[in-house]
């Protein structure tokens, strides 16, 4: 076993050095660029020749890499070409602000997506059944920008009840401690601070939960309707047992087993979603960044460790279910 | 948003996938198409998606007889009262009025069916021919080709599908039409080819196919005779599914400023991530009617879609 | 339930911007119509983008100068809503018959937010410090420098050229003199750049201001640049809090000239324009910068002040000459009465939008007023270019779709109007749209792809050098005019005439000359860009160049 998991490793390591390769020599000979980013409409020939020799892309690009990869070996993924700022401490500014809202997102779909799809189970084929069905349908066909441009239209316009945009309500004097800003408050007893963090998270959490909690309704509708005909619950019907006792020890037991997995497979269109909720809402969180750092210039540090944090994060989750399988079922072998 | 189809598939996207694969091809392609239709006609659900999408690709196919006008020409009626803060209206000429430059909108919103079919099928096309050539490879060749290119589809169906168009996007040296078509197609790789490799293992196995290769039949025609055939029905229900995520996520790259440059050309997401989002306050039909226009159509086609697959679901053949 | 705890917790929040609100009436009590009062409360103004660093010189952008505005000050400032000049920290200056040595008489008795006096020897540190700037990393960072100086002491660039700076000498306290090589027609408007404000020698020594750090391929900036920064001005640096996009300035108490009347000066970035009006509509910032062209008369309607800048930018559309069809100016001449820039600028153009007939606004020295106009005429368009046998022409026209600048807020909408009128007199047009940093500046002004293409430019300061003379004082892969030396000369010897009259006859003869003669380029328009505060706003006057100082802003509730 252990064996396994070193050779694994290695070869995790080996699939990182090559596309980071990849990655570092297509985005460098991409047409455009932060040399172009950073003069403007002010470029003069002298100026970008300064520049590109001070940002040393006159090098070998194989020389550049190698630089590269020196400094990422101690930590140090450069700095951000825009701000300065270092690469690693611009993306930890983003992460709890997108993990934040991605789990109130899932809060809602989770909280309101179990028990409709457990209700249109019992009323299968009824009205409240046929309604819920038409919502999901709905749900996965919007665009979930122009959701949120209309929710945001409509809440922050027409009635103000939720602010437009932000984390928190600008000029407000919060204390930041790990960067989620409802923990935060929560730890630093800001009360006020607290509610204003969860009155800018719900809208933004709305319109990211839709597809998420679509999906989760109908998981939920179709397991509970699978466990309805199991041999068991038929069982403890014909036994009479009092309906709310099935309900609780045998049903939403059995049926939330599968919707456990969905969620969990959910984390993706969670991640897509987030993009453009951030977008519509000015969020700062890792979608921004994101496209911030391709149309703001070419952002290559940013960029490039974004990508590689992003192929990281996905191989060693691949690596991790192998092993857990291995580890579940003798049977499966573990390549 | 390619996982709003894998998550409407079921609980374990992958075993599914392989699993209603299977079922199309356990019972041979044909006559499962058959008995599929059979019910495909009694199912409300069916014949409204069906009515749908068969309006569009109408619309679409003869767009320049129905729509009143050219759409990008700009017309000097149109023009006169444009100002960048007021869009003339409807008139008796132009029914919804102006787009922002003076051309007629409903004319655009009738072409744009047609670029919009253009994209999705396109776009689908592309990631059907891939992910069928790989899963095909992968379920014809077993072994460690397989495994390659499983693990290679385990990574792409992991990563977010936005966050790969968006790289793509990034990753090509400018975007156009071809940037957003191939990132949104490269999106559903994994999943057809999941969905083949599956239909395929089954087969391997199964009569038919052991009776081709007993009779000296060859590998290759096995393959493109027997196998690909019956795995067909599959993946033509995970198409129209596929369809309607196509759409959106090309909208969705518009919307990022990522997607089609070419304002000339009329096309729903386009005109909703970029008119419809930029005038939103002059002229709130801009976004309207697209998005209504999307919603209906990714509607159609997952109704259709959902209809189809419960047809060949062999849950529902009992 | 859900319901309930929604609205608990509107309320509460309500309850809790009503408290501030009231904590903010409490200290306006106070009447704000005398100059100096101070009203106190916290102007809150929405940017469109994130700052680099405040260190001004390091800087080049909008974006970076409008803080950095707020916490220094130029020897030489513009008078506030025009590009005229006036005293700032020098209280007047003059200059020798050649242009070449200039005196400044200093302002008395002032002081930098750190303590320390604010004197002659202190203008010289700045002079000296970007005059001997050392390493790549920081020269290639001093755009404006190199515009105005040349050359630095020692080039890390041996193209830069030679510095037109000589030296600095602090004759007494109040008493600078600096000495130049040569003149140029940026002085004295150059003097008021944002980019060289005077900041405090100690910070600067302290935060080790000079310390570029080239880490990998991108820049580090010193701990003065982006913690501790220190000018004279009416705001001090309080802090940027990077994950709320807030950037805070605090009014500082002793300023020289108008005290600053909010106590606060919170600056929030919002890149998207749509949020930035939501913002605005939800009374959650006082102010936003640069709103849609789309939402302007909207957000007038609903009480909304709409400040118009006067226009200081010139959009153009770029001819290459690289063709060989296009060195023959007829055809640039049909593409000029081609274009019906009336209509563009009805349709497309920004409230106050107006056709442009030069490549400057009139309010610059030596606009002259009749240069040779280009009416939209389809039909001598169309015989212009049979005369030159340029029919059935053929144009690559490059533009960037996902940009928006002040001159140019829709480039996708430009491009396809200003298009349709060259394929209606027959000339092809093949669009081809580039990211704006993904390829489009570099391919036309790098690599001179195109045969058209849209770009403009924003003024830094009142000098016809600064238009005409960066487009087409020498030759350019942009314009593909490397062989209009006969313009370049003409050009050259306009910039370096002291003489006022004979200076703006020079211009204007230049312009005339560029609109007749040589037309590199056609002038489209020029668009004034806006500002938007709510009513309760008083005393931000919209400046040309952008120049907003908020010392004399206060919020009424």
């Amino acid at each position: 076993m252990l064996r396994v998991i070193v050779r694994r490793l290695l070869q995790l390591v080996v699939t990182l050095i090559a596309l980071s390769a990849l990655i570092f020599i297509w985005l460098r000979n991409l047409p455009g660029g932060p040399v172009e980013a950073l003069l403007g409409e002010r470029a003069t020939p002298e100026r970008r020749a300064l520049l590109i020799k001070a940002l040393g892309y006159d090098q070998p690009i194989l020389v550049q890499y190698g630089k590269f990869m020196q400094r990422v070996l101690t930590g140090d993924f450069g700095n951000s070409i825009r701000s300065g700022d270092p690469v690693t401490e611009v993306i930890g500014r983003a992460f709890p602000a997108t993990i934040e809202l991605a789990l109130a997102a899932m809060i809602i779909a989770v909280g309101l997506g179990v028990p409709l799809g457990y209700l249109a189970a019992r009323w299968r084929g009824r009205w409240p059944d046929n309604l819920t069905i038409a919502g999901t349908l709905l749900g996965i066909s919007i665009p979930i920008f122009f959701l949120g441009y209309l929710l945001k239209d409509v809440f922050t316009q027409n009635i103000h009840w939720f602010p437009p945009s932000g984390r928190v309500t600008t000029g407000l004097d919060n204390t930041e401690v790990t960067g989620f800003f409802v923990l935060d408050s929560l730890l630093t007893r800001e009360f006020d601070a607290t509610a204003d963090a969860l009155w800018h998270l719900i809208l933004p959490a709305v319109t990211l939960a839709t597809i998420p909690l679509a999906v989760i309704v109908r998981i939920t509708r179709a397991s509970v309707l699978d466990v309805l005909n199991e041999d068991y619950v038929r069982t403890a019907e014909a036994k009479g047992l009092r309906h709310r006792t099935i309900r609780g020890r045998h049903i939403l037991r059995n049926a939330l087993l599968p919707v456990v997995t969905t969620i969990g497979l959910q984390t993706g269109a969670l991640l897509s979603g987030a993009v453009l909720t951030e977008k519509v809402y000015n969020w700062g969180g890792l979608g921004t960044l994101i496209t911030d750092s391709i149309t703001g210039g070419r952002d290559y540090p940013v960029l490039q460790a974004i990508i590689l944090l992003a192929a990281l994060v996905f191989v060693m989750v691949n690596l991790l279910v192998d092993l857990s399988y291995a580890f579940i079922d003798p049977r499966v072998r573990v390549r | 948003m390619s996982e709003r189809s894998i998550g409407l598939l079921g609980d374990r996207k992958k075993a599914r996938l392989e699993e209603l694969a299977r079922a199309s091809a356990e019972k041979g392609g044909v006559s499962l198409f058959r008995d599929a239709l059979r019910r495909l006609r009694r199912n409300p659900v069916a014949i409204i998606g069906a009515a749908i999408v068969g309006l569009f690709v109408l619309v679409a196919v003869f767009a320049p007889l129905i729509a009143p006008h050219d759409p990008v020409q700009r017309f000097d009626e149109l023009t006169r009262n444009l100002t960048v803060d007021s869009i003339p209206g409807a008139s008796a000429e132009h029914p919804l009025g102006s787009d922002p430059l003076g051309r007629d909108f409903l004319s655009r919103l009738i072409h744009g069916s047609r670029q919009t079919l253009f994209v999705g099928v396109l776009a689908t096309l592309i990631g059907l021919s891939l992910g069928v050539l790989l899963g095909a490879i992968a379920g014809a060749f077993g072994g460690w080709v397989d495994v390659v290119l499983m693990r290679l589809t385990d990574v792409m169906l992991a990563l977010p599908s936005l966050l790969l168009a968006i790289t793509l996007v990034a990753m090509a040296s400018r975007s156009s039409q071809w940037t957003v078509i191939f990132a949104v197609a490269i999106v559903n790789v994994p999943i057809f080819a999941r969905l083949l490799r599956g239909s395929m293992l089954a087969q391997r196995e199964s009569d038919h196919v052991l009776a081709a290769r007993a009779l000296g039949v060859k590998e290759r025609n096995i393959v493109l005779r027997h196998m690909l055939p019956n795995s067909l029905t599959a993946v033509i229900v995970q198409a129209t599914l596929t369809f309607a995520v196509a759409i959106l996520d090309a909208a969705a790259l518009s919307f990022l400023g990522l997607g089609d440059p070419d304002i000339n050309r009329a096309e729903w997401g386009l005109m909703l991530g970029v008119d419809g989002q930029r005038y939103f306050d002059v002229r709130p039909e801009l976004a309207y009617f697209p998005a209504l226009a999307i919603i209906v159509v990714a509607l159609g086609f997952t109704l259709l879609g959902e209809a189809m697959r419960e047809a060949i679901d062999p849950k529902n053949r009992r | 339930m859900q319901a309930r705890r929604l609205r608990t917790a509107v309320t509460l929040a309500a309850v809790a911007a009503l408290a501030v609100g009231a904590a903010g009436c409490a200290e306006s009590d106070r009447s704000d119509d005398s100059g100096e009062a101070k009203t106190g409360g916290t102007f809150i103004f929405a940017g469109a983008g994130d700052p680099k660093n405040f260190d001004p010189i390091f800087n080049d952008d909008g974006e970076s100068f409008r803080p950095i505005r707020q916490m220094y000050d130029t020897l030489i400032q513009h008078k506030p809503g025009t590009a005229e000049l006036q005293g700032g920290l020098a209280e007047s200056w003059e200059h020798d018959p050649d242009g070449k040595v200039w005196t400044f008489k200093l302002r008395q008795g002032v002081k930098f937010h750190d303590g320390t006096p604010f004197n002659a020897t202190a203008v010289c540190f700045n002079f000296d410090r970007w005059y001997n700037m050392k390493g790549a990393a920081a020269q290639s960072q001093m755009i404006y420098y190199m515009d105005v100086f040349g050359g630095f002491a020692k080039n890390e660039n041996p193209d830069a050229g030679k510095p037109v700076y000589n030296k600095c000498e602090a004759k007494d306290d109040g008493t600078a003199v600096i000495t130049l090589n040569q003149y140029k027609g940026a002085f004295p408007g150059a003097f008021a750049l944002t980019a060289l404000s005077i900041a405090s020698p100690d910070a600067l020594k302290k935060g080790d201001a000079d310390t570029v750090k080239q880490n990998g391929d991108s820049f580090e900036y010193s701990s003065f640049a982006t913690s501790t920064p220190v000018g004279t001005g009416p705001f001090t640096f309080g802090g940027w809090d990077k994950a709320k996009n807030e950037i805070t300035l605090n009014r500082n108490p002793d300023y020289f000239g108008e005290k600053a009347k909010v106590d606060k000066l919170i600056i929030k970035i919002i890149k998207d324009e749509n949020t930035r009006k939501q913002e605005l509509r939800a009374g959650t910032v006082q102010g936003i910068d640069f709103p849609a062209p789309a939402d302007r008369k909207a957000l007038s309607g609903e009480g909304f002040q709409v400040l118009d800048r006067p226009a200081f930018n010139i959009l153009y559309l770029g001819i290459n000459q690289k063709n060989p069809k296009l060195k023959d100016l007829r055809v640039r001449q049909a593409i000029a009465y081609a274009l019906n820039r009336q209509q563009l600028v009805q349709t497309k153009g920004p409230g106050g939008t107006k056709v442009a007939d030069e490549f400057m606004p009139d309010t610059v020295l030596g606009y002259a007023p009749d240069v040779q106009k280009y009416e939209y005429n389809p039909e001598k368009a169309k015989q212009l270019l049979k005369e030159a046998g340029a029919e059935g022409l053929t144009l690559n026209f490059y533009y960037p779709p996902d940009v928006s600048r002040p001159y140019m807020p829709n480039p996708q909408e430009i491009f396809t109007v200003l298009a349709n009128d060259l394929q209606a007199v027959g000339i092809k047009v093949n669009g081809v749209p580039r990211p704006w940093n993904g390829g489009f500046k570099d391919d036309v002004q790098q690599f001179g792809k195109q045969d058209l293409h849209i770009l403009g430019w924003t003024g830094d300061y009142n000098d016809p050098g600064n238009f005409v003379g960066t487009f087409f004082g020498r030759g350019k892969v942009e314009f593909g005019d490397q062989a209009m030396t006969e313009m370049f000369d003409a050009i050259a010897k306009a910039d370096a005439t002291v003489d006022e009259a004979a200076k703006k006859a020079a211009w204007e003869q230049v312009n005339r000359d560029i609109a007749a003669k040589w037309l590199p380029a056609v002038p489209v328009w020029h668009a004034p860009p806006a500002i938007v505060v709510t009513k309760d706003v008083k005393g931000v006057v919209a400046s040309p160049l952008t120049d907003e100082r908020f010392n004399t802003v206060s919020v009424s509730k």
